[in-house]
């Protein structure tokens, strides 16, 4: 056995269980060829989400998480408690806040409903015309890579890491490109997408654009999300775009975001660029007259109900799997690591795991 | 918006302008662009103090009556948007331009390498010092210490003194038998032979480098490495730079093929790709004057002037021997990589010290980590020093190339008022 746990991928989900291994006092190693993922790519924004119970229960459960964590990460993690603006364009999206705000109230999370002014006076770089809004005060935002970096240098006597691909899993062993196996008690696949180790996962990779601005002195302060989010984000052909605006503690403006299914180059593609800012534009109209800086895409795993594996592999013993956060896994990190740490220490878990365990998509799963 | 061209040039330095005027006679629709608010490149730069060269006055004239060349100062090229297209943007507008055929001549920039102090106020390039002079910068009755490798340092402090600046030290960190055995073969050169004598500075000293700029809030003094001995001579001002690096980004996120920092060309000045000319510095460090045949080369043979392009190849290898001098005489010590301390900024846009990016395994590994390179200039300074410290390749231009106006992405691509919603 060459430790207790190996882990594949070093993404903030692979992080985040070293990390929950590490704790409960058991030796890691950790495998990631650094080819380069979703934490290096991704907006870092911590939400909680509401499209189902199961979501709401793992964002709440794991945002209490990243509360817990806060004081400790340093300032590259640049954790910034900024809460979410959601905005309403009209009355329907105003209908739909309002039942987010009933749906969190219930949940015991801070929110709060905003009128036209209020939403102004809160952003006034915000076009006028918005019919509302909701503030969630608990959610915020980090910078993912570092939070990584962060988490694995918290127990360096108990995670070793190795710059190593990894060719093949089977149960608890793994098979690097070298050709060498190595074997644990448990493998925890953390790769995000599944496409190469377990091709027979139902995990389709989800293209996203974000572009940055130069710095400004003019700041937002809440990340902003337009509720029309919910219906683009939840598309499962096609490309959509939704505005999605966060303040970076440097004065910088990231802006999300795009979702394709049927992309896999990472390479910007400029029409689905042009769109996702144009509705930016729509959004924050000063923002037309900003330099942008850099633009870069990333993929999210998607599983078909937008939840992630989380447990035991279907069919092989000893291989765990915490993959397929979608456009979450920056916030769900904690819980993730809390939940897949637990099942394998044979402990309680703080929710309920059943919406998250890989098993529901067995019967999908035939040889190809 | 989109418009059309048969030749897009991109700089209008020596290299480009002299391209344009070459290629202007074959009557085809030429458009030359440039990032800076008036052709000229970085010798010929204009400004409120820029003395007048009559070889750039003499190609702006050409320029000037050739009906089918338009310039576009003040214009950068921010993304691509096809094969033989480009995204443009000047203060005002956003356009593409589509060209049958595209030279390249993006010159060469300033390698800045980090040392204590180097982020002092009154701590430039030695041809940033220049430019701030040529735009009217007043440095009358300062003392400057110009250090750093190459001819332009000797430039550099010309202009300084002819500013009414005072030079303390230029030092050159080649040594004395290199810069010897340099100017032994200069009378080939008698033009530059010339330049050498009028621009020499009892002042100029081998073998020494800057370690440190001291100051309290701007640079005082700069400590000088000479041979064995550190010197401390107090100064206003510190010009310090390393050479040139030559701008390759654009043609290598177009696909054209690079070597050594250059990019490829054959006698033509074709580049790997068709269609796709480079010329100057961009393909390698080597003075105006070859920057200049080079131009005219591409230009005469972009436009199928095969003999006119050919006439020129003789006065070129005359030049590009005189920057295979250069090359082999001002070559870095490897000594130099050691400038920089653990703390000492290496990025300033972002604030990130050399030391948090040495410890790293790649450029890539560093920008996610330290944030380094992630800011205005997107690593064109710290990546040029990484490069030369690190070992690290240069990485390549994402769109935006260079900062943008979010107004003009939106023009990257054929927006209609037809596209379809944005939720679906
Ligand atoms: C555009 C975009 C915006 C996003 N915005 C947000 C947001 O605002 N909030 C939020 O919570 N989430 C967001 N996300 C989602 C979030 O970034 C991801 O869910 C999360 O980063 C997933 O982390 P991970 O560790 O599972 O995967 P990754 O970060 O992809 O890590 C996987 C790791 O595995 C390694 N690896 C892969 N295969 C192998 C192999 N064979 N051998 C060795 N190593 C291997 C890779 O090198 C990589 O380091 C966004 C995602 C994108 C793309
Ligand atoms: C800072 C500096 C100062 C110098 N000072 C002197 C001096 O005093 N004396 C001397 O003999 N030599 C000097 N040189 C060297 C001199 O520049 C070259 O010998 C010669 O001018 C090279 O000509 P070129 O046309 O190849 O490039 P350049 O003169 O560098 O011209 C290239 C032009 O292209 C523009 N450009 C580049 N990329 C883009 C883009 N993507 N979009 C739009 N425009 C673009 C640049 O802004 C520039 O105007 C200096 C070089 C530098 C870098």
């Amino acid at each position: 056995m060459n430790a207790d746990v190996i882990i594949v991928g070093a993404g903030i989900i692979g992080a985040a269980c070293a990390h929950g291994f590490a704790e409960r006092g058991l030796d890691v190693l950790l495998l990631d060829d650094q080819r380069g993922g979703a934490t290096a790519a991704g907006m870092g924004h911590l939400v909680v989400m509401d499209d189902n119970p199961a979501e709401l229960a793992l964002s709440h459960y794991s945002l209490s998480l990243w509360r817990q964590w806060a004081p400790l990460l340093d300032e590259g993690c640049a954790y910034r408690n900024c809460g979410t603006l959601w905005l309403a364009a009209n009355e329907d999206e105003l209908a739909v806040a309002e039942q987010k705000s009933t749906l969190l109230d219930a949940e015991g999370l801070g929110c709060r409903m905003l009128s036209a002014s209020a939403v102004h006076e809160a952003e006034p770089m915000l076009r006028p015309g918005l019919v509302g809004g909701l503030h969630v005060s608990g959610d915020g935002i980090v910078y993912a890579p570092n939070v990584a970096r962060w988490l694995l240098a918290q127990q360096p006597q108990r995670i070793r890491q190795q710059h190593a691909q990894v060719s093949e899993v089977s149960g608890n062993r793994v098979r690097l490109c070298s050709g060498e196996w190595l074997s644990a008690e448990v493998v925890v696949l953390a790769t995000g997408s599944a496409r190469e180790l377990c091709p027979e996962l139902p995990i389709r990779p989800k293209k996203g654009h974000l572009l940055i601005t130069d710095r400004y002195p003019t700041r937002l302060r809440h990340q902003l999300v337009e509720l029309g989010y919910v219906s683009s984000a939840h598309s499962s052909a096609g490309t959509s775009v939704a505005f999605n605006a966060q303040p970076r503690p440097t004065g910088q403006i990231l802006i999300g975001s795009s979702r394709q299914f049927d992309s896999l180059t990472p390479e910007v593609e400029h029409d689905v660029l042009a769109r996702m800012l144009q509705r930016a534009i729509d959004y924050l109209p000063s923002l037309a007259q900003m330099n942008a800086i850099r633009s870069w895409t990333g993929f999210r795993a998607a599983t078909p109900d937008s939840l992630p594996l989380l447990g035991p592999h279907p069919s092989q013993p000893g291989l765990w799997l915490a993959l397929g956060h979608e456009g979450l896994g920056v916030t769900t990190a904690p819980a993730t690591a809390q939940l897949v740490v637990n099942q394998v220490c044979k402990q309680p878990c703080a929710i309920d795991v059943t919406p998250y365990l890989p098993q529901r998509f067995a019967s999908a799963e035939q040889p190809a | 918006m989109k418009r059309d061209v048969d030749l897009l040039i991109l700089g209008a330095g020596p290299a480009g302008m002299a391209a344009a005027v070459a290629a202007s006679a074959s009557g085809q629709r030429i458009a030359l662009v440039d990032d800076n608010p008036a052709t000229g490149g970085q010798i010929w730069r204009a400004g409120a103090q820029a003395p007048r060269y009559p070889a750039a006055e003499n190609l702006r004239a050409q320029l000037a009556a050739a009906k089918n060349v338009e310039c576009f100062t003040a214009t950068r090229v921010i993304a691509q948007t096809g094969a033989h297209e480009l995204l443009l943007e000047n203060p005002l507008h956003s356009w593409r331009i589509g060209y049958t055929q595209l030279i390249l001549c993006t010159g060469a920039r300033e390698v800045l390498l980090p040392f204590p102090g180097w982020t002092l106020p009154g701590v430039t390039g030695a041809g940033g010092l220049q430019a701030l002079i040529k735009g009217g910068v007043p440095v009358r009755g300062e003392r400057v210490v110009v250090a750093g490798s190459g001819p332009l340092l000797l430039a550099s402090a010309a202009s300084a003194k002819a500013a009414g600046a005072r030079i303390e030290c230029i030092a050159e960190q080649a040594s004395l038998a290199s810069l010897a055995a340099f100017a032994l073969q200069l009378p080939r050169w008698p033009g530059k032979l010339r330049q050498a004598i009028e621009l020499f500075d009892r002042h100029y000293q081998p073998h020494s480098h800057v370690v440190e700029a001291l100051g309290d809030g701007r640079v005082q003094a700069v400590r000088i490495r000479r041979g064995s001995r550190l010197v401390e001579i107090p100064c206003d001002r510190l010009a310090c730079g390393f050479g040139l690096r030559a701008n390759t980004e654009l043609a290598q996120t177009l696909g054209c093929a690079i070597e050594a920092q250059a990019v490829v060309v054959d006698n033509l000045q074709r580049t790997s790709l068709a269609g796709h000319f480079a010329a100057g510095e961009c393909t390698g460090i080597g003075g105006n004057e070859l920057a200049q045949v080079e131009g005219a080369i591409a230009g005469f043979a972009a436009v199928g002037l095969l003999a006119e392009a050919q006439a020129l190849t003789a006065r070129r290898r005359h030049w590009q021997r005189f920057a295979d001098l250069l090359k082999r005489h001002f070559a870095l010590d490897p000594e130099l990589k050691s400038l920089p301390t653990a703390d000492t900024v290496l990025c300033r846009c972002e604030d990130v010290p050399y030391g948090a990016v040495a410890q790293q395994a790649s450029w890539r590994q560093a920008k996610l980590h330290s944030r380094c390179g992630m800011g205005a200039c997107q690593g064109r300074v710290c990546g040029t020093a990484a490069e030369v410290l690190l070992g690290w390749p240069t990485p390549t231009l994402r769109a935006p190339f260079v900062p943008a106006r979010v107004d003009s992405l939106l023009h990257a691509a054929a927006l209609s008022s037809a596209a379809p919603t944005a939720v679906e």
